[in-house]
Parts: structure tokens; C-alpha cells; sequence
């Protein structure tokens, strides 16, 4: 069994989480306090000192010599303490001015982002020629098997996003093709997620297991 | 003032960011890197903003002695305590960061906030066990299909299904067949989805740069 504190602290921990699946309990609830608590102070800190000092702190007031300050950084400041005017009840108005500055910058930002990464490059990487050749020239059966698919795995997928246009005869029938691969992406993406869960749960128990209790070698 | 200035702003900054795409050089590339500088500190007061706020309710709860208000302590007394400790190993000259392994504060992120985070998501694994059970009860063709397209990327990514039927069939067969699932109709059914996304996400932005959509200041006219 470990001598170290902080395993000791770490296993209780855990163990309080776990006392969950029996049913909620002080204990729990302790535990649950405990991590809002200390994730919203570790947060703090962590922009505090990236953000604040380093960013801000070291660009109006540079540590060395030669760098220019920037200046201008100073709005970025005030920018942000304009957000703080929402625990003011009667200036909280002034608070959606930075929060316009964000959502705006962030509206541009992703608009373009995502039309080029998620529209046009994977149209382009879809639309492809159907006929597949290995590198020495030949046919390549699987490669064009697998790009069909894909081609209408897309299409069809689309066409049951398509909403303004009722799911019958022909375009329903293509719907349901498009059912069918999102049905295999959903299964795929469900058995990535319980691995994973998995792979955290294993995790816990080896600390518990081998770090806490040294059951294991 | 309370409607039009918020408008105005989303309105350039977005048109900025948005142009600065095309033009990434020049003044609209200079502002748009100027912007992403404020954007980083006004993260930082947003942070400031949800950390006092919980602080506020914490202690609002506390002094009105409501339902519980003993977990609002604890609450309180570990944020505090957290920011302290940060601070401390910040400022005090014998660190050199605050993430230095000796630090009080890397001592908290290493034996309460990781563990405490890990076995969050850890526990879900059991609740996953239980939506697993209702999911793959394969009541209809859909249903039938995810089951077998979750099964076999389960079996195949990790040794299970070649060991299980490594007598029967040599090699990676199902690593192979699960990789095939990835590569092809999970591409396909992904690729749907994310030009799906990238439609929406076009469309609602420039409803929001154009100050149709008005939600994040309150709606309304």
C-alpha cells in the first residue's frame, strides 16, 4: 500500500466518484464539490498566467530590452473588464459589447474555417475520379470499390439532410441508402466512445489497483 | 447604445476575420492578428467573470443557509484555495512556473484535479454499459445496422476478435475489416455530416454577422 499522500488523496477521490453507481451520497456530493471547485480555480490560474502575465503583462511591458510594448493590448484589457460589468446588475449591458467582439470574431472566423475544411475540401476529396489505378498503372478493384462508396455514402448522406424536399420514391429511396452509412458512422463512432470510456475506467482501477493499494506488480 | 453598438461590433469583427481570409496581408491581416490578441485577454476576464460568479452564488447560498450550503463551502474554500496556491507558485521566486512539478499547484492538478476528471468520465463507461444494452437490442434495421457496425470496430481495433477466432481465421482479419468499415463508409457518413455542418455553421454566421440572428444580446428588435 502506497505511503504517498497525494495517492491517498487521489484513491479517496476516486473512490467518492465511484460511490456513485451505488446511488447518490454525501460522499459524492463532496467529491463533486471538490472538483467544481478546484477546476474552476485551476482554470483561473491557468488563463491568469498564460493570458494575463504572458500575453498581456509581458506585451505592454516587455522584460527585455529592444521589444516593442504593445500598446495596443490596453483595449484587449478593457475590452475584458467591460465583461465583469455583468455582476452589476445595472451596467451588466455594457457586458455584450466584448461578448459581440467574441461571437462576432468568432462567426467570421468559423464561417470561413469550416466552409473551407469541412465544405470544400471534403467535396473535393469526394469527387474524385470513380476509376482507381495502383501506382504501376493496373486497375485497382478495392480503391475503386471503396471511392464508389464513399461517393455514395456522401450523396445519399446529403440527400437525407435535404428537409425541403418530402423523403419519397426515388430521393427516399436514396435517403434511406444515406440511413444506412450514417447508421455505420454512429455505430462506429459508438464503439470509439465506449472504448474510450473504457480505456479511462481501466485506467482508474490500475491506479487503484497497483499506485494505491500495490496489489499489482 | 444597448442594441446598436453590440450590432456594430459583431458586425466588423466579423467582417474582418471573415476578409482577412482572402486577404491575409496588409492592415486587414494586421487587425485581424490585433483582434485575435484581444480576443486571448478577453477569454482570460471571461474566465474572471464565470470563476466570480461562482463565487457569488457560493456565497449568497451560504448566507442564506439554503438546501446544502455546507457543499457550497466546500466549493468556495477549494476555489480560493486553488487560486491561492497558483499564485503562490506564480509569484514566489524559488519556481519558475507555476506547472513546475514541486509546485502546491501542479501538487493539486496531479492528485485532485486529474484523478477527480478522469474518474468523471470514467464512471460513464457503466452508463455506456446500460445505453449499450438498449441500443443493440436491434428492434429495426437501422438499429441492427449500428450494432454491427459498433461491434466490429470494437472486436477489431482492439486484438479481441482476431484472438477469439485465431484457430478458425489467421492474420488480422477483423483489424483489417474494421479498418476497411473507417476508411470507407464511416468516411463517407462522416464526410455528410461534416458538409452538413459547414453549411449550418456558414449560413448561422452570417446571420449573426449580419445581425439577423440576435440572440447573444439579449434578441428582440
Amino acid at each position: 500500500m502506497s505511503l504517498d499522500i497525494g495517492v491517498w488523496i487521489g484513491a479517496l477521490l476516486t473512490l467518492g466518484i465511484f460511490s456513485f453507481l451505488y446511488r447518490d451520497n454525501p460522499f459524492y456530493k463532496l467529491c463533486e464539490s471538490i472538483f467544481v471547485g478546484v477546476s474552476a480555480g485551476y482554470w483561473f490560474c491557468v488563463f491568469f498566467f498564460d493570458n494575463m502575465v504572458r500575453k498581456f503583462y509581458f506585451g505592454v511591458f516587455p522584460s527585455e530590452a529592444g521589444i516593442e510594448p504593445k500598446y495596443f493590448l490596453i483595449v484587449g484589457a478593457v475590452l475584458g473588464a467591460l465583461m465583469l460589468t455583468r455582476l452589476i446588475p445595472s451596467i451588466g449591458w455594457i457586458s455584450r459589447w466584448p461578448l459581440s467582439f467574441i461571437v462576432g470574431a468568432t462567426a467570421g472566423l468559423y464561417m470561413m474555417l469550416f466552409f473551407v475544411s469541412n465544405g470544400l475540401n471534403q467535396v473535393a476529396d469526394t469527387m474524385l475520379p470513380l476509376y482507381r489505378e495502383t501506382a504501376g498503372g493496373d486497375f485497382d478493384p478495392a480503391e475503386t470499390l471503396g471511392t464508389i462508396l464513399v461517393f455514395i455514402g456522401t450523396f445519399t448522406g446529403l440527400i437525407y439532410f435535404f428537409f425541403s424536399k418530402e423523403h419519397k420514391g426515388l430521393f427516399g429511396g436514396a435517403a434511406r441508402v444515406g440511413i444506412f452509412f450514417l447508421m455505420v458512422t454512429f455505430g462506429a463512432a459508438f464503439g470509439y466512445t465506449v472504448m474510450s470510456r473504457m480505456s479511462l475506467l481501466i485506467g482508474r482501477m490500475d491506479f487503484l489497483f497497483r499506485d494505491w493499494l500495490g496489489l499489482l506488480g | 447604445m444597448r442594441r446598436e453598438v453590440p450590432l456594430l461590433i459583431t458586425f466588423i469583427t466579423g467582417v474582418v476575420f471573415a476578409l482577412s481570409y482572402f486577404i491575409p496581408g496588409g492592415w486587414l491581416g494586421q487587425t485581424e492578428r490585433v483582434f485575435g490578441d484581444w480576443i486571448t485577454i478577453v477569454q482570460a476576464f471571461a474566465v474572471w467573470l464565470g470563476v466570480l460568479n461562482l463565487l457569488k452564488i457560493s456565497l449568497i447560498k451560504i448566507q442564506r443557509k439554503e438546501h446544502d450550503w455546507g457543499y457550497s463551502v466546500v466549493i468556495a474554500v477549494c476555489l480560493v484555495g486553488t487560486i491561492a496556491a497558483g499564485m503562490y507558485s506564480g509569484f514566489a521566486p524559488q519556481f519558475e512556473s507555476f506547472r513546475d512539478p514541486e509546485t502546491p499547484f501542479n501538487f493539486i492538478f496531479r492528485n485532485i484535479f486529474a484523478p477527480l476528471g478522469a474518474t468523471m468520465f470514467a464512471i460513464l463507461a457503466f452508463y455506456v454499459a446500460s445505453a449499450s444494452y438498449r441500443a443493440f437490442r436491434a428492434r429495426n434495421r437501422e438499429a441492427t445496422i449500428l450494432l454491427i457496425a459498433s461491434f466490429f470496430v470494437m472486436g477489431g481495433r482492439v486484438p479481441l476478435l482476431d484472438s477469439i477466432f485465431m484457430p478458425i481465421i489467421d492474420g488480422t482479419f477483423f483489424a483489417d475489416f474494421a479498418g476497411w468499415i473507417m476508411s470507407y463508409p464511416v468516411t463517407a457518413g462522416q464526410r455528410a455530416i461534416a458538409i452538413g455542418i459547414a453549411l449550418g455553421i456558414m449560413a448561422s454566421s452570417l446571420r449573426v454577422i449580419l445581425g439577423i440572428e440576435r440572440s447573444h444580446i439579449g434578441g428582440g428588435n
